[in-house]
C-alpha cells in the first residue's frame, strides 16, 4: 500500500485537489468567459494584466478581497453571511463524486448520481436565502424567480436522469462510464437503439442544466437589465465574488455530469487510450467543450421571458421527457415480452 | 403560447388583503438609460402603476434660448437629443431661415439630407444595441457601435464633432461636403446593406427576440394621438405619419422613400419600423448622393441677425419622432421665446397608461422599444 492510499492522506489530497480545481476553474472560467465574450463581440477582452490578460483573475481577486464585506443595516445578518457559504459548498461536495479518470475519483460511492443531485439542489436554497436576507425588493423578486425556475427545471432533469438510469441500471458514476467504453457510438448520447430519442434527452438535460445554473438565456436570477443584480444586489466585495465563483463551479459540476452521463466521461471517443491520465485528458476535453458551449450561448442569445421559461419546462420539456421515459421502458421491455410469447 | 392578455394575476381568494409594494426603478438603473426614474407600484411582478419621474437632467435649454443670440443658441440644440443632433440643429436652423427668409443653396440642402439620414442610422444603431441589452443580449451593441463608428468618423471629418454636431448654419453649412466624404458615404452604404441583412438573420429572426417583443406592450394609434407620440411609435401603430412627408422640408419632396408602417402596434412593430427605416435612410442617402449639385454651400446671411417680429415653427423628423422648434422674435438679436417640442417627452408620457398590468421584464422591453433619450425629455 503506497503512501497515497492511506485514507487520511487520500482525503486531504482530494480535499485540497478539489478546492484547487474549483478555485482555479472559477477564476479562470471568468477569464475564459470574458475572453470568449470579447472574441464573439470582436474585441480583445481583458488583455492588460499579465501576458494577454492571464493575471486578470488575480487582479479581480485582489480587488474583491480588498473591499469591505458590508452587511447593510436592516438585513438578516446571519443569513446574509451564510448564503455565500451555502452557495459554494454544494458544488465542492458534488465534485467529490465526479470521476476524472478510471482511478481519479475522490470518493467512490455506488449512489453517486443521487448524491450529486441531492447536493446540487441546495444551490437554489442559498440563492433564495441570499435574496431574502438582503431585504431588497429586487433581491426578493429574484429569489421568488429562482425558486420557481429551479423547481420547474428539476423535474424534467430528473425525468431524463431516470430514463438514463433505466438504461444504465446503476447510480455509480464510474460504472456508468465503464458501460460507455469502446468508442463514440457506445456513448449514451448515441445509444439510439436503446432509445431513438437519446440525443433529445441530452438536449433536455443541457437546457435544464443551463436553467439550474441560472445561465443565459435563463439568467432570471441575475437579470441585470431588470433586477440590477438580482439576488446579489446587496452583496459587495468577496460576498459577491463567492456567488460569482459558485456560478462557475456549478457550471463545472453540471457540465461534468453531462459529460459523465451522456458523453462517456473519461472514455476515449476512438475506443483506445482511455486509461489513467489519458482518461483525465479526454474528460477535461469534453468538459471544457461543453463549458465553451455554455459561454457561447450566453453571448449569443437574449434573455427569455420568465413565463416562457416556465412554459418551456412545464409544457414542452416535461411532456417530452415523460415520453422518452415511456419509450425507453417500452423499448427495453418489448423484446422480453416478444420472447415470452413467440 | 400564452397571449399577453392572459397574463393577469390569479384571482384572489375572498377578500384577502391585496399587498402591493413600490419599486423605485432608477434614476440609476441599468434599464433606465440615463437618469429616468420610474416609480412602480407592483403586485408581485405585475405593474399596477408606473409613474415616470423626470427632471434629473434638466438643463433649461429653452430658458437659455432667451438670453443669447440666435447663433449662440445653435450649439445648444445639438445637446438636447445627443443621439440625433443633426435633426435638432436642422429644426432650429430651419426655423430661423424660415423667419428671416434666408435662401439655402441646393448643395447645402442635399448635404443636410445626407448627414441627417446618416445620423438617423447611427441613432437607430444605438437604440438597437441598447434594446438588445435590455433584453439581455450583450453582443449586438458592439456590432452596432462598430457600424456607428464609421458614421461618426465620416461626420467627424466634416464638422469636427462626433456626437454633438453643429454642422448646419443659418443659410447653409459650416463646411462644404468634400469628395472624400461623398465617396466614404457611398462605401458606407455598400457596407451597411449586408450588415443589416446579417442583423435581420441573426437578431430579428431570433426566436427569443420575437417572443420577447411580439404582442408585448401594444400602443394603439389612438393612444399615440392622445399623448402626441410620433416617430416609429406611431408608425408602429400603423399610422404613416412622417414629418418628411406630412410637412415637407429641405429637399425631401424630391427624394423617393417609403414610410415603413406596421399595424401590429406591439414592440416588435416598433422594432421592425426602425430596422426598415435604416434601409430607407440608405436609399435616401444613395439618391441624394446621385443628385447633389455643385455650387456654394452657404447662402447670404446678414452679419447681425435680427429676425422680424413674429412667430415661426419648423418641424423635422428626428430619429425619435417629430421635433419642432417654435421661435418667437420681438425684433431683437436675442429670441423672445424658444419652444422645443421633443418627441421623447410625448413618447414617454404614454408609458404610464400603456404599461398598466404588464410584468416587469415586458414593461422594460416596451420602454426599450420607445427609444427614450432622457436629455431629450428633460431638455
Amino acid at each position: 500500500m503506497s503512501f497515497l492510499q492511506i485514507e487520511p492522506v487520500r482525503i486531504l489530497l482530494y480535499l485540497v485537489g478539489i478546492c484547487a480545481f474549483v478555485g482555479a476553474n472559477a477564476a479562470y472560467l471568468v477569464l475564459a468567459e470574458r475572453k470568449g465574450a470579447g472574441r464573439i463581440q470582436r474585441r480583445p477582452g481583458p488583455n492588460e494584466a499579465g501576458f494577454g490578460g492571464i493575471l486578470q483573475p488575480v487582479a479581480d481577486g485582489i480587488k474583491l478581497l480588498a473591499k469591505q464585506v458590508m452587511v447593510p443595516p436592516g438585513t438578516d445578518a446571519l443569513l446574509f453571511r451564510a448564503a455565500p457559504l451555502m452557495v459554494m459548498a454544494p458544488p465542492l461536495m458534488c465534485l467529490a463524486m465526479i470521476p476524472f479518470s478510471d482511478s481519479i475519483v475522490a470518493r467512490h460511492l455506488n449512489v453517486g448520481l443521487l448524491f450529486v443531485f441531492s447536493f446540487g439542489s441546495i444551490n437554489v436554497m442559498a440563492l433564495m436565502l441570499g435574496g431574502w436576507a438582503s431585504r431588497n425588493k429586487f433581491a426578493i423578486i429574484s429569489s421568488a424567480r429562482v425558486v420557481s425556475q429551479n423547481v420547474a427545471y428539476e423535474i424534467p432533469m430528473l425525468l431524463v436522469v431516470i430514463t438514463l438510469l433505466m438504461v444504465t441500471g446503476t447510480m455509480d458514476l464510474n460504472e456508468i462510464i465503464h458501460q460507455q467504453g469502446g468508442g463514440i457510438w457506445h456513448w449514451n448520447l448515441f445509444k439510439v437503439w436503446v432509445n431513438p430519442l437519446m440525443p433529445v434527452t441530452f438536449v433536455i438535460f443541457f437546457i435544464c442544466m443551463l436553467a439550474e445554473t441560472n445561465r443565459a438565456p435563463f439568467d432570471m436570477a441575475e437579470a441585470e437589465s431588470e433586477l440590477v443584480a438580482g439576488a446579489f444586489t446587496e452583496y459587495g466585495g468577496m460576498g459577491f465574488g463567492v456567488f460569482f465563483m459558485a456560478e462557475y463551479a456549478n457550471i463545472v459540476v453540471g457540465c461534468s455530469l453531462a459529460t459523465v452521463l451522456f458523453l462517456g466521461g473519461w472514455q476515449s471517443p476512438i475506443g483506445v487510450l482511455s486509461g489513467g491520465l489519458w482518461g483525465a485528458g479526454w474528460f477535461l476535453l469534453k468538459l471544457y467543450g461543453l463549458i465553451f458551449t455554455v459561454i457561447w450561448i450566453r453571448w449569443t442569445f437574449p434573455r427569455t421571458q420568465f413565463y416562457s421559461l416556465l412554459n418551456l419546462s412545464w409544457k414542452i420539456l416535461i411532456p417530452i421527457s415523460l415520453f422518452t421515459l415511456l419509450l425507453t421502458g417500452a423499448m427495453m421491455k418489448l423484446p422480453v415480452v416478444y420472447h415470452q410469447f413467440f | 403560447m400564452i397571449a399577453h392578455k392572459d397574463l393577469v394575476p390569479l384571482g384572489r381568494v375572498g377578500d384577502s388583503p391585496q399587498e402591493t409594494f413600490v419599486l423605485n426603478l432608477g434614476p440609476q438603473h441599468p434599464a433606465a438609460h440615463g437618469v429616468l426614474r420610474v416609480l412602480l407600484t407592483m403586485d408581485g411582478e405585475w405593474i399596477q402603476r408606473a409613474e415616470p419621474i423626470i427632471g434629473y437632467i434638466h438643463r433649461m435649454h429653452e430658458k437659455m434660448g432667451e438670453n443669447r443670440t440666435w447663433a449662440k443658441f445653435l450649439p445648444n440644440t445639438s445637446r438636447i437629443d445627443y443621439l440625433s443632433a443633426m435633426h435638432y440643429t436642422h429644426a432650429f436652423v430651419g426655423a430661423v431661415e424660415r423667419a428671416a427668409k434666408i435662401e439655402v443653396p441646393l448643395r447645402a440642402e442635399y448635404a443636410r439630407v445626407i448627414t441627417s439620414e446618416l445620423n438617423r442610422i447611427s441613432s437607430h444603431m444605438v437604440w438597437w444595441g441598447a434594446l438588445l441589452l435590455d433584453l439581455g443580449g450583450f453582443t449586438p451593441i458592439l456590432y452596432a457601435f462598430d457600424d456607428r463608428e464609421k458614421i461618426l468618423d465620416l461626420l467627424e471629418a466634416l464638422c469636427g464633432a462626433r456626437l454633438t454636431y453643429c454642422y448646419y448654419r443659418f443659410g447653409g453649412l459650416y463646411n462644404d461636403v468634400d469628395d472624400a466624404f461623398l465617396k466614404g458615404t457611398r462605401d458606407f452604404v455598400a457596407h451597411l446593406r449586408p450588415r443589416l441583412k446579417m442583423y435581420r438573420d441573426l437578431v430579428t429572426d431570433n426566436i427569443i427576440l420575437r417572443k420577447r417583443l411580439t404582442g408585448i406592450g401594444p400602443i394603439s394609434a389612438d393612444l399615440c394621438r392622445r399623448y402626441g407620440a410620433t416617430g416609429p411609435v406611431i408608425r408602429g401603430a400603423g399610422v404613416a405619419y412622417d414629418v418628411r412627408r406630412a410637412e415637407p422640408y429641405s429637399v425631401y419632396p424630391k427624394l423617393d422613400f417609403k414610410i415603413p408602417t406596421y399595424s401590429e402596434a406591439d414592440s416588435m412593430a416598433r422594432y421592425l419600423v426602425r430596422m426598415d427605416e435604416m434601409e430607407e435612410s440608405l436609399h435616401i442617402i444613395e439618391q441624394a448622393l446621385d443628385q447633389i449639385p455643385t455650387g456654394p454651400f452657404l447662402g447670404k446671411v446678414p452679419r447681425v441677425l435680427k429676425l422680424p417680429v413674429g412667430d415661426t415653427c419648423y418641424a423635422v423628423e428626428a430619429a425619435r419622432g417629430r421635433f419642432m422648434v417654435r421661435i418667437v422674435s420681438d425684433g431683437k438679436e436675442i429670441p423672445y421665446r424658444v419652444k422645443l417640442r421633443t418627441p421623447s417627452f410625448s413618447n414617454l408620457s404614454l408609458y404610464e397608461e400603456a404599461s398598466k398590468g404588464m410584468i416587469l421584464p415586458d414593461a422594460l422591453a416596451m420602454m426599450g422599444s420607445l427609444d427614450l433619450v432622457i436629455p431629450d425629455i428633460d431638455r
